[in-house]
């Protein structure tokens, strides 16, 4: 481990195309990543995450910017005169090679010796539990095990960086967590940087020391998985990672006397009775629909000015709630965070729509975002 | 749709009969019929193509190789059905004949390779690094050529590299030459090296399309991870896309290399009828001797190299993505 950045990217952009048809992919991103650090870059798709790691790896270059890796500049070179490796997305195994000749493919392109590097061939292969499985050709393999050939044949380079597209994307949810778990020890390990691109809020959530939130080119947060998680300083941050109510700032001066737009999140937000305490938030309306999830439910309300508002609560608690009925719900001032505005609302929207148009596991994307009765 | 689930109880073979609408009765029993008796549907639909592969492909070739054992009669010099092995040992042993189909087999293989060379550059541009709308104009103005006749191009290319003084047509320029001998002042001229340009040019498409449609399923991430790995583009090149083209290549192949071997018309006209290049021309000029039976017992040679090829194609897998 040493002082210097693994990874600095210096006023990075990426656009394609030229004058009207320009398409911006990449804009003005800052980033420092640390040495030895697991670096998840997290956005939906088309934010611009890959393209940034496209830039790192070099197989595109940026239209601006630099790009810096442990200190050295490497924005023009070529992906061979770099110190960084990939794991491909959709793994890119030669097909016509073994496994064990993929894994070996690298030292070979380096010209180093044929025992040595049998012996770090299958060492690597040995670490990723695919010991047996040398002789055979990927197309033998599963998706689980191919993932695993892919990552060994980027390791044994021992590489300064390792770079992640999505790595885990095609495996099934069970294969997913298994991998994920696997992935995070291999890492702490080894020792090596890794940069882990996702659109999958809860793998970045899980696995990543820092996380940078990416939407339309820029990062909008860069932080911890807790800052990101409880301290989201955009209503996109808010909305994307996890679930939150994003209050309009009309709204949020009405019950809370504040300024600018503000996120709670669901979980936060409690049934109550009654009036509460003075540092809480009360508010009233109408139940729209409960959503059983086993230990907790969600509350879908109706506010008076129109606004919807998601909350959910422990399910033995839902005693007197009703579909149509009134509700009272009340949030602790510190449980409501100022957030800049970065998207515009039916972006929001679209984005809820299409993730309940298709069920996925990590449904938790969706967003309320309530608007003031004036508006 | 209604009718549909009427019609539901027949799939098990049970008649529901009178209807209004729908085909007439003796196409139903022919269909009903069919669905009981898979096989004689089957039998049904292939026969046509069937007896067209039987009777009018291996017919021809089957006839071509008897009447290589046929005699010419002494008097009239006409093919008799009287069994001889005269002609295939003529052929087997016919020194300048040998020597000319060896000649002939270089010039194929010289083709073919050119056409690699060309193809594999061209379809890497249109299928890799061609934005995506400018990669169907590309991929027609390859096969454009393919809509013009044969012989109309064969006299284009004669047309291109005849020399100064001599020729016959007007297209050729009137003493000054074609157009590689008026406008650049150099030619090859009615040689063998104008009949490898022509050939090249007429074959091209047929070894673009496979190596194009090769490239198109080789994913670019396999290209990207070779980089990655710190290969060089012509490391990338040898180690990756090569032999994962290399079933295109030999399909590509096959096709260049058995319409060379199998050209007379073109090395005719190119080479102005002055010498033989190409062994089709002497099946050609026996044909027209006429002894038709030396003529076939002569196409032993190019059968026995074509099958030796598909053989050695089909191993570097040609047949693989059929």
């Amino acid at each position: 481990m040493s002082d210097t950045p693994a990874i600095q990217l210096v006023g990075l952009r990426k656009s394609f195309g030229a004058g009207e048809h320009e398409v911006v992919a990449v804009d003005s991103v800052d980033l420092t990543i640390d040495d030895g650090e697991f670096f998840s870059l997290l956005g939906p798709s088309g934010s611009g995450k890959t393209t940034v790691l496209r830039m790192i790896a070099g197989f595109e270059l940026p239209t601006a910017g630099a790009i810096l890796l442990q200190g050295h500049d490497v924005t023009r070179q070529a992906p061979y005169d770099r110190d960084v490796n990939t794991v491909f997305q959709d793994y890119a195994l030669f097909p016509h090679m073994t496994v064990l000749e993929n894994i070996e493919y690298g030292l070979k392109v380096k010209k180093v010796g044929r025992h040595e590097r049998r012996r770090r061939a299958a060492e690597m292969l040995d670490s990723v539990r695919l010991g047996n499985y040398g002789h055979r050709k990927p197309s033998q393999l599963s998706g689980g095990q191919r993932q695993r050939v892919a990552l060994a044949r980027a390791l044994v380079n021992r590489p300064k960086v390792l770079l992640l597209d999505e790595p885990l994307g095609a495996l099934d949810l069970k294969l997913r967590e298994e991998m994920q778990v696997e992935l995070k020890a291999i890492q702490r390990e080894v020792g090596i940087t890794f940069v882990f691109v996702t659109h999958d809020q809860g793998e970045a959530l899980s696995m990543s020391n820092r996380i940078a939130v990416f939407n339309l080119g820029r990062i909008e947060q860069v932080g911890t998985p807790r800052e990101i998680y409880d301290h989201p300083e955009t209503s996109f941050v808010a909305g994307f990672v996890g679930t939150s109510n994003v209050l309009s700032a009309a709204l949020s001066h009405e019950l809370m006397g504040v300024a600018g737009v503000h996120s709670v999140r669901p979980e936060r937000i409690r049934v109550v009775q009654e009036h509460t305490a003075e540092s809480e938030v009360t508010v009233a309306g109408v139940v729209t629909d409960v959503q059983y999830l086993g230990a907790d439910s969600r509350i879908r309300v109706e506010l008076a000015d129109g606004s919807p508002l998601l909350a959910n609560v422990p399910s033995d608690g839902l005693v007197g709630v009703a579909i149509g009925g009134p509700i009272r719900l009340a949030w602790s001032r510190f449980a409501a965070f100022a957030v800049a505005d970065t998207v515009p609302l039916h972006d929001i929207h679209e984005h809820d729509i299409h993730e309940h148009d298709i069920p996925q596991q990590h449904q938790q994307h969706d967003i309320i975002h309530s608007q003031g009765g004036d508006q | 749709m209604g009718e549909r689930l009427v019609d539901a109880p027949s799939l098990s073979g049970t008649d529901t009969a009178g209807r209004a609408s729908g085909p007439s009765q003796p196409v139903r029993g022919l269909s009903r019929l069919f669905r009981r008796h898979r096989r004689l549907g089957l039998l049904s639909l292939l026969s046509p193509p069937v007896l067209w592969m039987l009777v009018i492909y291996i017919g021809s070739l089957v006839l071509l190789v008897i009447s290589a054992f046929f005699a010419l009669d002494p008097k009239s010099q006409k093919p008799t059905t009287e069994f001889t092995t005269a002609n295939i040992t003529d052929a087997l042993s016919n020194e300048s004949a040998i020597r000319l189909f060896l000649q002939t087999v270089v010039i194929a293989a010289i083709v073919t390779i050119s056409c690699v060379l060309i193809a594999l550059p061209t379809s890497f541009f249109i299928a890799k690094i061609a934005p995506r709308w400018m990669r169907r104009g590309l991929m027609v103005s390859i096969l454009l050529p393919l809509w013009a006749g044969y012989m109309v191009k064969t006299y284009a290319w004669r047309a291109m590299v005849a020399p100064a003084g001599g020729n016959k047509f007007a297209a050729e320029g009137r003493g000054g030459g074609g157009f590689l001998a008026s406008q650049l002042g150099w030619t090859p001229g009615f040689s063998k090296t104008s009949v490898v340009i022509a050939l090249v040019y007429l074959w091209l498409p047929y070894m673009v399309l496979p190596i194009y449609a090769g490239l198109e399923r080789l994913p670019t991430s396999l290209l990207d991870a070779a980089g990655d790995l710190g290969a060089r583009p012509m490391r990338t090149f040898r180690s990756v896309i090569f032999p994962l083209l290399l079933p295109s290549i030999a399909a590509g192949s096959i096709f260049t290399f058995s319409l060379s071997l199998g050209d007379y018309i073109l090395p005719r006209l190119v080479v102005d009828g002055k010498e033989r290049v190409m062994f089709g021309e002497l099946i050609n000029s026996t044909l027209g001797a006429p002894n038709q039976p030396l003529a076939a017992a002569f196409t032993v040679w190019p059968l026995l190299v074509i099958v030796m090829y598909l053989f050695a194609m089909k191993r570097a897998g040609a047949f693989d993505n059929l």
